[in-house]
């Protein structure tokens, strides 16, 4: 079976873009073969700045001949029946075969499509496949219609068998497939024919290219430590950045030089990102004294003299850039020690954050107020908590955060601790914004988590109070990051408390003291259910919210979550001019819960990672056996939801857990067949006595015990109690449903075993809602 | 005393200069002179802006003094200037061997492609001023950005076809590297053994100076708004007039002169930029009324003969 060899050779394909091309060259033309019929043994794609390959090994010389039967009209049918058939057939009449179908002579159709040699299916594969690729950015080029990532200058195709190599007939816009590439730009000896994949990948090593991208990473990093190791020093790893460079060239030579001194008192963070950003040089470290002290740079050439021009260039551009640095440095220095950090962050009032949300120096001030309030939930004091909030934003005012903004945190701890703040305030600053994923570090010092927990619930809660809800793919403010960033931070730091009153509660009373005077966002009154918390708009401030207040009452009503999503009435209010003065909303119940709904669904996607099932949280947050307080929802604890989740999730696995909810599952179903059928609910009155088999007896006492067991284990949050209580509950449900039919037709026995089944299901699922997992 | 196009490295700001004046001859290309106005960048010249639109070939290259008002430091950074040249080539359709083109053009100015290590590093164009884009690369030698290689793909709002290849040497940075010199105001002007012999500095370091003051706080603001005013109606007057002259009964289309008044209101608005008198927010709403106007001149260019017009 032959093997294909495919490279579309180009112009400087972006690093960035070269592995994701490369995928989906490969599942663009395997998944086009396999539709044709053209199976394959084994498929690797490769590429290099200038190209993209594809090599299929053992593709089918041949498509087969595939054979299909179509039924038609009787013989007898009017002729327009028959013309129809032929049609959509594609045959003739006297290609028709008559056959005997049941009482009636019947036309039949025999379509046979032969197989067709691969280099024919091939051919129209890749120019599909090049026509149609997804390169997230492309363009034209010359006087041509195709679009490439950059111009596409040729195209190797070929079939190869033990008889040899065979081009593939095919050509797209004046581009025609041959059998020759060339290799790297300045080293290579001119265009070459390949006939295999064996011989292109060696040729093009003699032409001074190396085509697998991992193999060129491999020879970069091992090149640069050992260089590095040489001199007593280590490479600082940078998986992304090593990547980019590896796209970066055809024939990797990995140089290493030094750094100015004048430059070595920079922080190392500082140099790195520069070095990094403008330069795609990897920082090298003295172990012992953990400085940057040199620099590796990869060329993509081979030079007589061993790379010393090219070295010196490099050096000289990083000098250029790494006195901007310094310059930046000294003058951040220079600001924070006459004005200090809040003199830097005097700026943040003229920044815009959102224009519904106001300034980035309201937000400071509304982070700052929450940190204060939430502090000693988290073990922090108010005043430092308060302090670091107040500060942690000053460095994005900074000049060298205004050059490199990856460098926003970091700066402001540098600056920080040089304007004499201490207690955990410069940490602050830099670890406020983390953690930025699901595998960044949490932070963990007190004054940290409370400046952290602080900007991510102001965050979200804003966002949520102007409708600005991510949607499908589009999370323009990343709020699901930081609502997985406040899960990490909750369960990282074992912080208890209840989610919806002591966080996102205080978060809109701070949103609200942001507003001017007299103006509130939301204030809790009283909400349907009786209780409180019910919000009554007066008004967005002026000060905070200038459009909507002056002229915007379509903005207006979009930035009211609370009032599109009203469950009680509006009252009034609508109209342009009246509506800032009065207006009853919905209870702040509905923002709350709903910014909840969307807590847990990352809470799911968090623990489903961990192995947590969907329907396993969802058991967890039934709200059958707590009292809802004060309007809010009652499992708002994200510590105590995890634990029960995990425990629940643990008990399942057991075997009695398992067959637990298959008894749970089928008392609850008799249950509510017969609840529906009797029209009544089954609940109350379950009495010993009226049983007439040991089992159903036994299955009273072990209730009883377990409902001892379970309330105060449950009042105690031991879970894990609280489900062997439960487990303890499978064996008598067993012998019970083995002994005792359920309906029988002495109706006190009828009831009074419904009632029991009733018992079953209260007693569990104040362990767990089990009705809501799946199987 | 050497010679323009003579190998070896160049010892003359000027002589890399009359290389590549030479070079982009030799390769078909019309040497164009400066355009007669203050533009920010090589892209503004009419030999690229407009004749990137519209279908008929063309092949140009020229230098252009470009101004950036907010870039001035009085002549005291080593790399940074409110005025500068750049060296600009535009060719339509881009041949398909342009950047051995390109390569060439550096061997010519006697960078040696053997000894550095030349990169096309990602970097796509966009001007918002001119409702341009392009994709393309910033050349790399030896970790130094050396030119801007673009792909045109729109242009005033217009969709190009065919596609310009545009190419842009920054030239003080490019001879600074070639020449070896670490300061641009220190720079050899004119060759190094002439009889008076004047560096960058002797020629450029006064005007530096005498603009960064005026830029930064001399130019009256009002005047400069009002300036950008009359340059934005005067734009959209002429364009609005009737094609037909009355005086010769010629199909004339203004183009050209509205364009300039399009490139006066950019440069206004840089001017404008760099007094800080231009908010935050007001910046946004300054290059959108830019763009309009080179959106206009696009669109009035394609209706005239250079254009691709056609009766």
């Amino acid at each position: 079976m032959p093997d294909l060899l495919i490279e579309l050779f180009s112009e400087e394909i972006p690093a960035r873009m070269q592995a994701r091309a490369a995928d989906d060259l490969k599942k663009l033309v395997t998944n086009g073969l396999v539709e044709a019929g053209l199976t394959y043994a084994g498929a690797a794609a490769f590429s290099t700045p200038r190209r993209l390959t594809l090599a299929i090994e053992g593709v089918l010389a041949n498509s087969p001949t595939l054979r299909e039967e179509r039924k038609g009209p009787r013989v007898d049918a009017p002729e327009q029946a028959i013309e129809g058939f032929l049609r959509g057939a594609g045959l003739t009449r006297d290609q028709l075969e008559e056959r005997d179908a049941g009482k009636a002579r019947v036309f039949f159709a025999v379509i046979e499509k032969p197989g067709r040699p691969a280099s024919e299916i091939v051919a129209e594969v890749l120019e599909g496949a090049v026509r149609n690729f997804p390169w997230p950015k492309s363009m034209r080029w010359g006087t041509g219609s195709l679009r490439w990532v950059r111009p596409l200058q040729s195209i190797l195709c070929i079939l190869t068998t033990e008889a040899g190599a065979e081009v593939v007939p095919m050509s797209v816009e004046g581009i025609t497939a041959g059998n020759t590439t060339e290799g790297h730009r300045f080293m290579g000896k001119g265009r070459f024919a390949v006939a295999s994949f064996e011989d292109y990948a060696a040729k093009l090593k003699q032409n001074r290219v190396i085509l697998d991208p991992a193999e060129r990473a491999d020879a970069i990093w091992a090149e640069a430590t050992s260089q590095a190791f040489a001199n007593g020093l280590e490479v600082v790893e940078d998986a992304g950045l090593l990547a980019e460079v590896a796209g970066l060239v055809e024939w990797p030579v990995v140089l290493m030089g030094a750094i100015d001194q004048a430059f070595l008192g920079l922080p190392a963070e500082v140099l790195q990102t520069s070095m990094r950003e403008h330069q795609k040089f990897f920082s090298v470290r003295n172990p012992k004294t953990g400085r940057i002290e040199r620099f590796v740079t990869v060329a993509n050439i081979e030079t007589r003299d061993h790379g010393a021009t090219i070295l010196a260039g490099n050096q000289k551009v990083l000098s250029a850039r790494l006195s901007d640095a310094r310059f930046f440095w000294e003058n951040d220095l220079r600001t924070v020690k006459n004005v200090g950090l809040e003199g830097m962050a005097a700026g943040l009032a003229s920044v815009t954050f959102h224009n519904k949300l106001g300034s980035q120096a309201d937000r400071v001030a509304r982070i700052e107020a929450l940190a204060r309030e939430i502090a000693p939930l988290l073990g922090a004091k108010p005043d430092l908590a308060a302090e670091a909030a107040r500060v942690a934003k000053a460095d994005l005012q900074s000049e060298m955060v205004g050059e490199f903004p990856e460098l926003q945190g970091l700066m402001g701890r540098y600056y920080a601790a040089a304007a004499g703040h201490d207690d955990g305030v410069p940490e602050a600053c830099e670890m406020h914004y983390k953690p930025l994923g699901p595998s960044d570090e949490v932070p963990t010092h007190p004054v940290s988590v409370a400046v952290a927990l602080a900007d991510k619930i102001d965050t979200l809660t804003g966002f949520w109070a102007i409708d600005e809800k991510p949607t499908g793919s589009k999370d323009p403010y990343a709020l699901r990051r930081a609502a997985l960033g406040v899960i990490r931070l909750v369960l990282g730091n074992e912080v208890r408390s209840r989610f919806a009153h002591s966080l996102i509660d205080p978060t809109i009373r701070s949103l609200n003291a942001s507003m001017g005077e007299g103006e509130v966002l939301f204030l809790p009154v009283r909400s349907h259910s009786g209780e409180q918390s019910l919000a009554s708009v007066s008004a967005y401030t002026r000060s905070a919210f200038p459009d909507i207040a002056t002229k915007d009452t379509i903005n207006l009503d979009a930035t009211c979550f609370a009032i599109r999503n009203a469950e009680a009435d509006l009252i009034e209010g609508d109209r342009p001019g009246t509506a800032m003065q009065s207006r009853e909303i919905a209870p702040i119940g509905s923002l709350i819960s709903n910014l909840l709904g969307f807590f847990y669904d990352r809470l799911k996607v968090y623990l489903k990672d961990q192995g947590i099932r969907h329907d396993v949280i969802d058991a967890c947050l039934s709200e059958t056996d707590s009292t809802p307080s004060a309007g809010l929802p009652a499992n708002d604890d994200l510590m105590l939801l995890v634990k029960r989740a995990e425990a629940l999730a643990a008990f399942l696995k057991t075997d009695d857990g398992e067959n637990l909810l298959q008894g749970f599952k089928r008392a609850a179903n008799i249950l509510s067949q017969a609840e529906e059928k009797d029209g009544v609910e089954y609940s109350y009155g379950a009495d010993v006595k009226f049983a007439e088999t040991d089992a159903e007896r036994a299955l009273f006492a072990a209730l009883d015990q377990a409902e001892g067991t379970i309330a105060p284990a449950m009042k105690a949050e031991d879970f894990a109690a609280a489900m062997t209580a439960m487990a303890a509950l499978r064996a008598p449900i067993d012998a019970f449903f083995e002994a005792v039919q359920v309906n029988t037709d002495n109706a006190v026995v009828r009831r009074n075993r419904l009632n029991l089944l009733s018992r079953i299901r209260t007693i569990c699922i104040s362990v767990a809602d089990l009705t809501r997992l799946d199987g | 005393m050497s010679m323009a196009g003579t190998g070896g490295t160049p010892r003359s700001f000027q002589e890399i200069i009359l290389r590549l004046q030479a070079y982009w001859a030799s390769k078909g290309c019309a040497v164009m002179q400066p355009y007669d106005m203050e533009v920010g960048a090589g892209t503004f010249h009419p030999a690229t802006t407009l004749r990137s639109l519209g279908t008929k070939a063309w092949a140009a290259a020229y230098v252009q003094p470009s101004r950036r008002p907010t870039d001035g430091r009085y002549g005291e950074n080593p790399n940074r200037l409110q005025h500068y040249y750049q060296y600009q080539v535009l060719i339509k359709p881009s041949p398909p061997d342009l950047q051995a083109l390109y390569l060439g053009s550096l061997e010519a100015i006697g960078i040696d492609m053997a000894l550095h290590d030349i990169r096309f590093v990602e970097d796509d164009w966009e001007s918002p001023t001119l409702g341009a884009w392009g994709l393309g690369w910033e050349v790399w030698c030896d970790g130094m950005e050396v030119s801007q290689f673009t792909y045109f793909q729109q242009v005033g709002g217009h969709d190009c076809h065919p596609v310009s290849g545009e190419l842009t040497y920054g030239l003080e940075r490019l001879a600074m590297y070639v020449l070896g010199v670490n300061h641009v105001m220190d720079m050899p002007y004119n060759d190094p053994d002439a009889p008076i012999r004047l560096s960058y500095g002797d020629v450029f370091r006064q005007t530096e100076e005498e603009y960064s003051r005026h830029n930064f706080d001399a130019a009256t603001t009002e005047m400069l708004l009002r300036h950008f005013e009359d340059a934005e109606a005067e734009c959209a007057r002429l364009l609005a007039l009737p094609a037909e002259d009355p005086k010769t009964g010629k199909r004339i289309i203004m183009a050209h002169p509205a364009y300039d008044q399009c490139i006066k209101a950019s440069h206004l608005f840089n001017l404008l930029d760099a007094r800080g008198v231009i908010s935050v927010t007001e910046r946004q709403a300054y290059i959108g009324r830019v763009r309009a106007l080179a959106k206009q001149c696009a669109d009035a260019f394609v209706q005239t003969d250079a254009g691709g017009w056609a009766a």
